[in-house]
């Protein structure tokens, strides 16, 4: 009975593992397929090896062929004495990328627009946050109730006249016209999710200081701020990711090619008239991710807590 | 005794200011006689324009007289400039109501027998008592400029004829047609046909990707979570990547590897011989539903699988102890315990997520487009939800007051869904939140 029931438990283990496997394989298949492919030689990454390697017949294996070879391949060349593994990997296409295209210029307008939406939307989110978390004015369950019926509206519906608007103050195709619709869009959640987290900061703190005749300025900066870091990483990190992914008001706003953004760059890439740059997005693509990625995984904390908040708070 | 609060409070509702000047605050009534002077002498002719503008949406065209083009009125020019005005005056209107109740309760003062304020006592007390204002002004005029604005010029565009090919300005001009182009959208075959077969596919998409995602997840936390899986870390890990990667990028890539001709999946299965043909993934009208909802499982379950592993850790220990004193079983366990845990804490998010799916453009238009190209519909393809048809109303057809009316259903749809979702939950209830 007992016996039975080890062997069962190992059986279920096994078949878990086997699942594991399989998903993480499924994970991991299209991400090694474009790493793979941006050292892929040519411009297709249609091939069916995802490993761009082939073994090649040679006729007589020479030492300096193999000194040639990276050291990695030596022991495979050994032990194969007539095959030898030919591996096409090549950086052309990361060369490619900053010298013939703009890669490197779109990569610089991304920052800056993402860190300059980080610090403006930061800047609106938390001051609104606060004073709708704190203070007890005229209009307030008003405006609550504004934000949070803003929000619902679909992201287009705006977009002609944020276009017309940007046209007439002179902004349009401009990197500060896009921080600022990224920014004025951020407002709505970003308000009530921080409002949310500011209630749940108890007041004796603030009044604590108040009564130690501590203003404004000074509550809010050396008082509520420090308590309040979790959120305002988050805020912080999601405002600096989102405009990395945006494609929709990147493409609206800026209309000019030396403006564009990575999104639109790398779409452009695989879905434009020259959509034969299969490689070049790939290497494009890999270097957008992993910067992008590993931020991700760092505050990976403090964006679920800040997404469960999110959806707790409204 | 003189009722200085009235007094000055209808001084003050007069002109911005005069109030102030009778409460003998001289330097401030100054002040606000100078702002208010300059809106209306700056403003007042321009605001009258605007509005007639907004009202009538431009009366004559573009014409050429001789040699001459007389520039003719843009009506979209004309909404938007009316749009900008009317926010400017109720924000100008909101200040001089302010203006108002200040003259009121300096008057008031002034009853009781105390001084008016000084202007240094004046600034003290507008930081002071002013603070939380000054905090929310720079959201308030991004607000209002940058989302009301545009939303409502949105709502408004419903209700006008503004689209190709007949009225396009400057060449044209447009009206205000009422609910016209709603009742277009219904009652027109071609209109109705397209709207509700995208309507329904987008409810399709939005419960299948959700519950595929959810169950997924919940499927793979299990999975990791579960006693004698050693590695949890790793495949935690591994399993968040596909939430970590920039979403477009990754999406861009699954539309090349499903890509029906020369896609690397295709050419594998055609290798080891499981299939003699390539497979249209992405370019029949069903498979290609399919492809996109079995693919945006990889998108969707890391998400759920961190917030259930979340959820699973945190249930403690000892209701399973005492479960397993009462003789319960894993299966029992699961049922009674983990699952109920889990799904009530993560039903919110749930139905927030159905409404981030319902108009989850990027998933589609950067995987098909909407393609493939349905002939049935109006401007829309097979695999067209409404936010992406939106999407190509506006910036192909130029079908505007169209893609504005199907913006404000979808508003609708997720304004239900949402306001339904907000009351449920505890923030609603608590007490000092709305108060």
């Amino acid at each position: 009975m007992i016996k039975n029931k080890t062997i069962s438990g190992k059986i279920t283990l096994v078949l878990c593992y086997i699942l594991l496997t399989i998903i993480t394989l499924s994970v991991l298949y299209p991400l090694l397929w474009v790493i793979m492919g941006s050292f892929n030689p040519g411009d297709s990454l249609f091939k069916p090896s995802l490993i761009p390697c082939e073994w090649v017949q040679k006729e007589a294996p020479s030492q300096v062929a193999l000194d040639k070879n990276s050291s990695s391949e030596n022991e495979t060349s050994q032990q194969e004495t007539k095959k030898k593994l030919d591996c096409k990997m090549t950086t052309a296409h990361y060369k490619y990328l900053f010298t013939e295209t703009d890669y490197a210029k779109w990569y610089w307008n991304t920052f800056k627009i993402a860190f300059g939406n980080m610090v403006l939307s930061t800047f609106f989110i938390v001051t609104a946050g606060y004073v709708f978390s704190r203070y007890r004015f005229k209009g307030r369950k008003y405006s609550l109730m504004t934000m949070l019926v803003l929000q619902m509206f679909p992201s287009f519906m705006g977009m002609i006249a944020i276009y017309l608007l940007l046209d007439r103050i002179g902004l349009l195709d401009t990197h500060i016209g896009l921080v600022l619709v990224y920014a004025g869009g951020a407002i709505p959640f970003g308000a009530w999710l921080v409002k949310g987290y500011f209630d749940g900061i108890p007041r004796s703190l603030e009044e604590a200081a108040r009564i130690d005749g501590a203003g404004h300025m000074t509550v809010f900066f050396k008082v509520m701020m420090p308590l309040s870091r979790p959120i305002l990483v988050f805020v912080a990190v999601n405002n600096f990711i989102s405009p990395w992914m945006d494609f929709i008001f990147a493409r609206f706003v800026l209309t000019s090619t030396e403006k564009k953004t990575l999104a639109i760059g790398l779409f452009d890439m695989v879905t434009g008239k020259s959509s034969t740059q299969f490689t070049n997005f790939a290497a494009g693509a890999v270097l957008v991710a992993i910067p992008i990625t590993i931020l991700f995984v760092i505050f990976q904390k403090h964006i679920v807590e800040g997404l469960k908040a999110g959806a707790n708070k409204g | 005794m003189r009722p200085h609060s009235k007094i000055a409070a209808l001084l003050s509702a007069l002109f911005m200011g005069l109030g102030q000047l009778y409460n003998r605050q001289y330097i401030k009534g100054v002040l606000l006689i100078f702002i208010g002077a300059f809106f209306i002498i700056g403003y007042a002719a321009d605001f009258v324009y605007a509005m007639n503008g907004l009202i009538t949406l431009g009366s004559e065209v573009d014409k050429i007289e001789g040699f001459e083009i007389i520039k003719g009125d843009n009506s979209i020019h004309l909404l938007i400039q009316g749009l900008i005005f009317l926010i400017a005056f109720i924000l100008i209107l909101i200040s001089h109501i302010t203006n108002v109740i200040d003259a009121y309760t300096v008057g008031k003062r002034r009853e009781m027998g105390k001084n008016p304020n000084n202007i240094k006592e004046t600034l003290i007390s507008i930081y002071e008592k002013g603070f939380p204002f000054m905090l929310l002004l720079p959201s308030l005029f991004a607000t209002a400029f940058l989302i009301i604005l545009p939303n409502l010029f949105g709502i408004l565009l419903a209700f006008t004829n503004y689209s190709s090919p007949n009225h396009l300005p400057s060449n044209n001009l447009v009206d205000w047609v009422g609910f016209d182009t709603f009742i277009n959208l219904f009652k027109m075959e071609s209109w109705s046909h397209t709207f509700f077969g995208v309507f329904g596919w987008t409810i399709v998409w939005s419960i299948f990707s959700t519950f595929t995602c959810f169950f997924g997840g919940l499927f793979v936390a299990l999975l990791v979570n579960k006693k004698g899986i050693k590695f949890k870390r790793f495949w935690r890990s591994v399993f968040i990547l596909p939430w970590a990667i920039p979403q477009f990028v990754s999406i861009l890539i699954m539309q090349n590897l499903f890509n029906g001709e020369f896609g690397p999946i295709n050419q594998f299965l055609l290798q080891i011989g499981v299939i003699d043909n390539n497979i249209n993934w992405l370019s029949d009208p069903l498979l290609a539903k399919i492809t996109i909802i079995v693919v945006n499982i990889w998108f969707g379950f890391p998400y759920w699988m961190v917030l259930m592993s979340g959820v699973m850790t945190s249930i403690d220990a000892e209701l399973f102890e005492a479960a397993e004193v009462d003789g319960a079983n894993k299966k029992q366990m699961f049922r009674k315990i983990t699952l109920p845990i889990v799904l009530f804490s993560t039903a919110p998010l749930l139905i927030m997520n159905f409404a981030g799916n319902f108009n989850n453009f990027n998933m589609i238009y950067l995987m098909t487009q909407g393609k493939p190209v349905n002939p049935d519909y109006q401007g829309a393809g097979s695999t067209d939800i409404l936010i992406s048809w939106i999407y190509k109303m506006t910036l192909e057809q130029r079908q505007y007051n169209m893609a504005a009316v199907v913006s404000i259903l979808i508003f609708l749809v997720i304004a239900t869904i949402s306001i339904w979702n907000f009351r449920r939950t505890k923030a609603f209830k608590e007490e000092d939140m709305m108060s």
